[in-house]
């Protein structure tokens, strides 16, 4: 189902309302490839193709919302979507008003569709990518195709978003947990940007083959590659920024908020919406700012606020969740290329995983090192060190502890598939701190 | 059932000349009910219906899912799952004639005493907003939540070769959460069936104890607020249930998955400090631990009678007396590695492909009444409900905190304690097993957010397990 098959089932569903109904649907869908990879051969590929029709029925003051799938076919779809909006008008009597319903009572519209024909087969890709990658162990996954966006409203809101994208996520490994990792995610295929990424990748194994060193858990002066920092800002996002979590004194940042604790004041982080990569509006018919500052300067600015959030503490709606999905760290003024001589002595991290708080009350986060990190000696990376547990505050780690923030940043696609593809981004410097502690 | 029927038919009829195939029909239906803060959060009906299709030709294997289950629809997920096929032919990592197949005829049903339609939403709502009065206790609970979340999972798996399994799986899922906050401490307890997902309807209700947990938790939260933050150094650890899901997930599930083992998920979950050298001779744990495998067990989130490839699932054991038997690998993997294995290769819903997966992973009961374990111990720390969870992509290096601590001090409990935290390495952690609580202390519970696969997989899995003691573990409280 398109766009206008989408709206026309739209209208058809809204030609059915009674007395004061109002009806938003918002659809999500995607025709997706996967190709799993492992030791640089095929391990599991298929397609997907979904269409998902979320419906929100409203009458007076009260609301109840659903989901189901579509089939493609107009006449079965429209079946299925109204069986589901019956069931919602039958269930509406049955569940109290709700004080913090809140939706967009201007009619509004819009129509973004992104990279549609850039992309090679999917089999091409991967053919590619293979012969490139030679002897390489490599392993990871291809996926790419449309991703689908639609939102339209009895009221008369029409919104469409369409991207059609590629997101190559893999890493190379020598032995055991030696290895590198590497993204190439985006618009438009370029041979010559994977051929370039494959050679990165052989470069960071030539280092891997070394012998592993081993350091004993201490503090450790550390620059953390965008990669890195992309894990931290992916724990703030955590109910760091919503209004809701503030409010509820959950908000990892709440010493921050309450002005007992700052950030260095080069830390500014930005929601951009305005990047363009998800869809410009909200399931409730809400249109995204550009961008929302989140700390500015290393003070608490604002928060995002969704529609319920902002009917239950008064506040004007500027995400469809509170959680960013186009967030940005400011650059500072360390040229990449001097990264290593600035470190001198100390960690280089390539990647962190599998991160969780270890007391939200200080904005304490505890993790582990993965990929691509290294021992680095007068400014030359000498060993890969064994995987290291840390165990720190964002108030040291992006606060008094923080040197400097590299003058480029890296445009991050998130890889992530639950519930469908991602179209997350991060926009990202590297980040030096004069120690990171480091637990296990 | 109907629609499977239907589209199992369908699929039958229009099915090409192949060596094999198999088409995966799930319907799912959920709801959720909420009620934060008095307030009932929008209701929500969710209805999902799709099919995969997965096939082999010659050496190459191939799936496509799909939400259009019309003779068209069907069509063309054939026509997709072959393109795959030959890329797999021409490029595949193991022959295609390693995928598993299956002839037996097989259906399970969840037992629902009292099924979810039993009772209407009105009541349902009504009782949580009782529940979530009762959290609110004092000013200083600044937010309250209580829900039950519905999930019923039809699935029919067919293949051209006769085989058939049935399975309707009910889950019925309270909770209840209080957050309070003074003087720049939050604390956030959870209670009510919250870390007790299971299968069933909702005579589960009552079984999780649901609303008479309300009280207890919004006092535990204050109660957290003014207790000491747990202390720093190396003590004895007594895990209870619902401390143990996690730590048995973690640091014993995960590694034990062939497909981890195998490289696949080296890029993503990670790889694994098991290596198939292992596997009889290894010690795991010390004489205490005795892990399953065991989807036979009433009510636990994954029990089943096959897997998502036709498997029949029988319980086995994967650690006996310490010792490590085998891994948690699926037909495929086994095939691939030589190893045996489990009916484990699961998927979590109709548009993505079985993987190896946990089911329901237990940790059997021993000897010890609690009182016993907490006698036992000198200078230690209790602690109970996940919060935070965190390992290395080879899962050794773990750090979990919990919600909630106590001292133990010459063999008794005493004060409670905050922010409660410790990290170990899973070779050694296990080892240092002391102490297994007996039948009447094991609880079936389970973990509903298992992330794993490309593209990502989350699903739900079964754990139980007594309250375990382990000795001289490095602890820890919070603060910067």
């Amino acid at each position: 189902m398109m766009r206008d098959a989408f709206f026309d089932l739209a209208d058809r569903l809204g030609d059915g309302l009674r007395g004061d109904e109002v009806l938003f649907c918002n659809l999500d869908g995607e025709d997706s490839d996967f190709v799993r990879l492992n030791r640089n051969r095929v391990r599991q590929a298929g397609s997907l193709h979904r269409r998902s029709l979320d419906l929100s029925l409203i009458s007076a003051g009260r609301q109840v919302e659903g989901g189901c799938e579509l089939s493609g076919s107009p006449e079965q779809d429209l079946t299925l979507a109204r069986n589901l909006l019956e069931r919602l008008r039958e269930r509406l009597p049955h569940v109290p008003e709700d004080p913090y319903l809140s939706y967009s009572t201007t009619p509004a519209s819009s129509e973004r569709v992104l990279g549609v024909g850039g992309l090679p087969d999917a089999e091409e890709a991967v053919s590619e990518l293979i012969a490139g990658a030679g002897d390489l162990d490599l392993v990871g996954i291809w996926a790419s195709g449309d991703i689908l966006s639609g939102l339209a409203s009895s009221i008369g809101h029409r919104h469409w978003h369409r991207s059609t994208s590629f997101n190559l996520d893999f890493s190379c490994f020598l032995e055991s947990d030696k290895a590198i990792k590497a993204g190439y995610g985006g618009l438009e295929w370029d041979s010559a940007r994977l051929a370039e990424k494959l050679e990165g990748v052989r470069r960071g194994l030539a280092l891997m083959a070394r012998p592993v060193r081993s350091i004993p858990p201490g503090r450790y002066r550390t620059y953390l590659a965008p990669e890195a920092v992309q894990e931290l800002m992916d724990m703030l996002a955590w109910g760091g920024f919503g209004l809701k979590s503030h409010r509820t004194a959950q908000t990892p940042l709440l010493r921050l908020v309450e002005g007992e604790c700052s950030l260095d004041p080069r830390v500014s982080i930005r929601e951009e919406p305005g990047r363009g990569l998800v869809p410009g509006f909200t399931t409730e018919g809400f249109g995204k700012p550009e961008r929302v500052d989140l700390i500015a300067g290393g003070r608490y600015s604002e928060c995002l606020v969704d529609s319920r959030s902002g009917k239950e503490y008064g506040a004007p709606v500027n995400a469809d969740s509170e959680y960013p999905e186009s967030i940005a760290l400011d650059a500072g003024e360390m040229p990449r290329a001097e990264v290593l001589d600035r470190l001198g002595t100390g960690l280089y991290i390539g990647n962190l995983w599998y991160l969780n708080y270890s007391d939200r009350n200080d904005c304490r986060i505890t993790g582990m090192t993965r990929f691509g990190t290294f021992w680095v000696e007068k400014g030359e990376p000498v060993a890969p060190v064994r995987v290291m547990r840390f165990d720190d505050s964002i108030y040291h780690l992006l606060g008094d502890r923080l040197e400097a923030l590299t003058e480029e940043r890296e445009l991050l696609l998130s890889a992530e598939t639950y519930g469908g593809r991602s179209t997350a981004s991060s926009l990202l410097p590297g980040i030096l701190v004069g120690g990171i502690d480091l637990a296990l | 059932m109907q629609l499977l029927e239907q589209t199992a038919k369908r699929t039958r009829d229009l099915a090409p000349a192949l060596d094999y195939w198999t088409v995966r029909v799930v319907a799912e239906e959920s709801e959720i009910l909420h009620v934060r803060q008095g307030v009932v959060e929008p209701t929500r009906l969710q209805i999902s219906r799709g099919g995969m299709i997965s096939l082999v030709r010659g050496s190459g294997m191939g799936y496509a899912a799909t939400s259009d289950l019309s003779a068209g629809g069907l069509r063309t997920a054939f026509a997709e799952a072959l393109r795959w096929a030959e890329l797999h032919a021409r490029l595949g990592l193991f022959d295609a004639g390693l995928f598993p197949r299956f002839d037996a005829r097989s259906e399970y049903r969840t037992p629902t005493p009292e099924p979810w339609d039993a009772r209407s939403t009105e009541d349902k709502l009504g009782l949580l907003r009782d529940a979530c009065t009762a959290l609110v206790i004092d000013p200083r609970i600044l937010d309250s939540s209580a829900w039950l979340e519905y999930r019923r999972l039809s699935q029919l798996l067919v293949n051209g070769d006769g085989g058939r399994s049935e399975q309707v799986l009910e889950y019925v899922n309270p909770g209840l959460a209080a957050v309070a906050h003074e003087a720049g401490q939050t604390q956030r307890r959870t209670g009510g069936g919250a870390d007790h997902p299971g299968q069933g309807g909702l005579e589960r209700i009552a079984q999780v104890g649901f609303l008479d947990a309300a009280p207890r938790v919004g006092e535990e939260a204050l109660a957290l607020l003014a207790a000491p933050e747990c202390p720093t150094g190396t003590r004895d650890l007594l895990l209870m249930p619902g401390q143990m899901a996690l730590q048995i997930h973690e640091s014993i599930g995960h590694p034990l998955e062939l497909d981890r083992i195998l490289g696949d998920e080296r890029n993503y979950a990670g790889t694994s400090f098991v290596t198939p050298d292992m596997f009889g001779t290894y010690r795991y744990g010390s004489e205490l631990l005795n892990v399953t495998f065991d989807p036979s067990l009433p009510g636990e989130l994954a029990s089943s009678a096959t897997d998502d490839e036709g498997t029949p699932a029988e319980r086995a054991y994967l650690i006996r007396d310490g010792i490590l038997e085998r891994p948690l690998g699926g037909r495929l993997s086994q095939a691939r590695s030589g190893l045996p294995g489990v009916a484990n290769a699961r998927a979590s819903g109709w548009d993505r492909p079985p993987i190896d997966r946990m089911g329901n992973i237990n940790l059997e009961p021993g000897n010890d009444t609690l009182d016993d374990l907490v006698g036992q111990v000198e200078r230690g720390v209790l602690m109970d409900t996940n919060r935070s969870w965190s390992i290395d992509d080879s899962r050794n290096k773990f750090q979990f905190g919990c919600e909630l601590g106590r001292l133990i001090e010459n063999g008794e409990l005493k004060g409670l304690v905050r922010n409660p935290g410790y990290r170990g390495i899973s070779a050694n952690f296990w080892r240092s097993l002391a102490g297994v609580g007996d039948r009447q202390e094991f609880e079936v519970m389970g973990v509903r957010n298992c992330g794993k696969g490309e593209p990502n997989q989350g699903v739900f899995v079964g754990h139980a397990a007594p309250p375990c003691l382990f000795l001289e573990v490095s602890v820890f409280g919070g603060g910067q």
